[in-house]
């Protein structure tokens, strides 16, 4: 029961604003707490003076500075493709904002294959990525790129593993469906029905691997070999400039926004509050997922601030050898006991 | 699987390969730290607003004293990249006494130590058999101009009372 006003551009229209005034929205934010909460995790003190207290504008300034820089394109690089690869990323983070659902009706399209949908096209970012790297005619961006394809496919593996170990416990790739299938009550306490989240009811591997395999896919920190300042200097990256070079940047943090939404939504139940009827969630869901997605960015960013970077061998082991085989394991495991009980 | 048996397996397995330790007990530990300073105040020292007091040995400035300098350019010869110009004349003493000898005197022209070229290394200081060069811990002498850094004889000997006092002769 999506909310709808009746005239299907209208409704279009309004979720595109929404979703764009979200990304942005939440972006600045998160940005201003990754500086703020590493420099204190790091005994500094970060942005100060912009702004006023707290160097709260830091984020704004900063992007204020990415739009007065020079937009340069390298003699040698694919002209077009290079233009076009900011938007490909970008556009990759912002699309998967529509399955995410904030409310029993607040959803950009409640897809009966949401699940696959996400995956899908939070890979064509990497595709961006590629691009970025093969067109600026530059050996780092190139080595960034290939290395950013290299991790794609390995960490993928584990995320669909564990999405679909969720799939098989609920029962639906829709992620609304996911966050109901968590209201369902599981046991009764004298007459009040009890219900868990999937963290709490098997899927704790599935957690796990997922936060790991997020973490790698969006190439953070301690998997942020395509990047690696110390020795590609700045990877896919290096080559851009100005609006191209934070779109970037603005796209890793939107994939980082929206992945801690999914999170949210199949692994910590979503929008769904016991007791709530429908009418109300949609009203209250949006502020739960969100509190919900922003424990999550506050892990990525703590674990950001703590680990060293993996070496390229290690990352790729990592995957291959452990969290791959693991996930295997789980999967099999949970649709045995889904099939038992 | 417990944490040691996964960590025996990833030992066996590897044959040639490097060996990888299972990482969890390491992960958590970084993790906690890194939490337990976000809650402590930060050891930064907002510069502007309140002051670092340096300590005594600091090397913040070089203090010269003319009185007991004898233009032996000892420390403008050492230095690693020139930047202390030096320039004097011999000046005849009178005899106190009718018959007496007429006494050399070095008498100090110019004494200049251009701060944009110093590296602080404090060899001039080391090298001067008089003790005329000192180390004062003052830092706050940044100028808009670079030709502004080149202190001349009479800013380095202000710098002179700022210099603390030598530390005391270890009792036997």
């Amino acid at each position: 029961m999506e909310l709808t006003t009746g005239w299907f551009w209208l409704d279009t229209l309004i979720k595109v604003a929404i979703v764009l005034g979200l990304v942005m929205g939440l972006s600045l934010p998160v940005i201003y707490a990754e500086v703020k909460l590493m420099a204190h995790m790091q005994n500094r003190v970060g942005p100060y003076y912009a702004g006023g207290r707290f160097g709260w504008a830091q984020p704004i300034a900063d992007g204020l500075k990415f739009v007065q820089k020079e937009d340069l394109v390298p003699r040698e690089a694919d002209s077009a493709v290079f233009r076009a690869a900011p938007y490909v990323v970008i556009m990759a983070s912002v699309a998967t904002f529509v399955v995410i659902p904030f409310g029993p009706g607040v959803v950009g399209r409640d897809l009966d294959l949401g699940a696959f949908y996400l995956l899908a096209i939070s890979s064509i970012g990497t595709l961006g990525v590629l691009m970025a790297g093969w067109s600026s005619a530059n050996k780092y961006s190139l080595v960034g790129g290939l290395r950013a394809a290299a991790q794609l496919i390995a960490y993928e593996l584990p995320l669909l593993l564990a999405v679909l170990a969720v799939v098989i416990q609920a029962g639906t790739m829709s992620l609304t469906g996911i966050v109901e299938a968590q209201g369902e009550p599981l046991f009764h306490i004298g007459s009040i029905p009890v219900s868990l989240p999937y963290i709490l009811t098997g899927q704790i591997v599935s957690f796990v691997l997922f936060i790991i395999a997020m973490v790698a896919e969006l190439s953070r920190i301690p998997f942020d070999m395509p990047i690696a300042e110390s020795e590609l200097t700045m990877g896919y990256v290096t080559e851009y400039s100005s609006v191209r070079f934070s779109m970037f940047f603005l796209g890793e943090y939107a994939s980082l926004i929206a992945f801690s939404l999914v999170v949210a939504t199949i692994f910590l139940g979503g929008y769904y509050v016991p007791f709530v009827p429908d009418v109300w969630l949609n009203a209250i869901g949006p502020l739960v997922v969100l509190g919900k997605g922003a424990l999550i960015v506050f892990f990525a960013l703590w674990i950001r601030s703590t680990f060293p970077r993996l070496r390229e061998d290690q990352l790729q082991t990592m995957a291959w050898r452990w969290l791959i085989p693991i996930a295997l394991v789980n999967v099999l495991v949970i649709s045995f006991v889904k099939v038992a009980l | 699987m417990s944490d040691n048996e996964r960590h025996d397996n990833g030992q066996k397995g590897s044959g040639d390969q490097k060996k990888i330790r299972f990482p969890f007990p390491g992960l958590f530990k970084g993790l906690a730290f890194t939490g337990k300073y976000l809650f402590k105040r930060p050891a930064t020292v907002f510069y502007p607003d309140e002051q670092e007091i340096p300590v005594p040995r600091a090397r913040g400035v070089i203090a010269l004293d003319p009185e007991a300098c004898t233009v032996c350019m000892l420390c403008a010869r050492e230095c690693p990249d020139w930047c202390i110009y030096i320039e004097g004349h011999k000046e005849e003493q009178e005899p106190e006494e009718p018959g007496g000898r007429v006494k050399v005197r070095a008498e100090l022209d110019r004494f200049d130590i251009d701060y944009g070229l110093c590296m602080y290394c404090g060899i001039c200081v080391e090298v001067c058999p008089f003790d005329a060069l000192f180390w004062s811990p003052e830092y706050e002498y940044s100028e808009h101009a670079i030709v502004d850094m080149l202190h001349d004889k009479e800013r380095l000997t202000d710098w002179l009372e700022t210099v603390p006092p030598p530390p005391p002769l270890e009792s036997s």
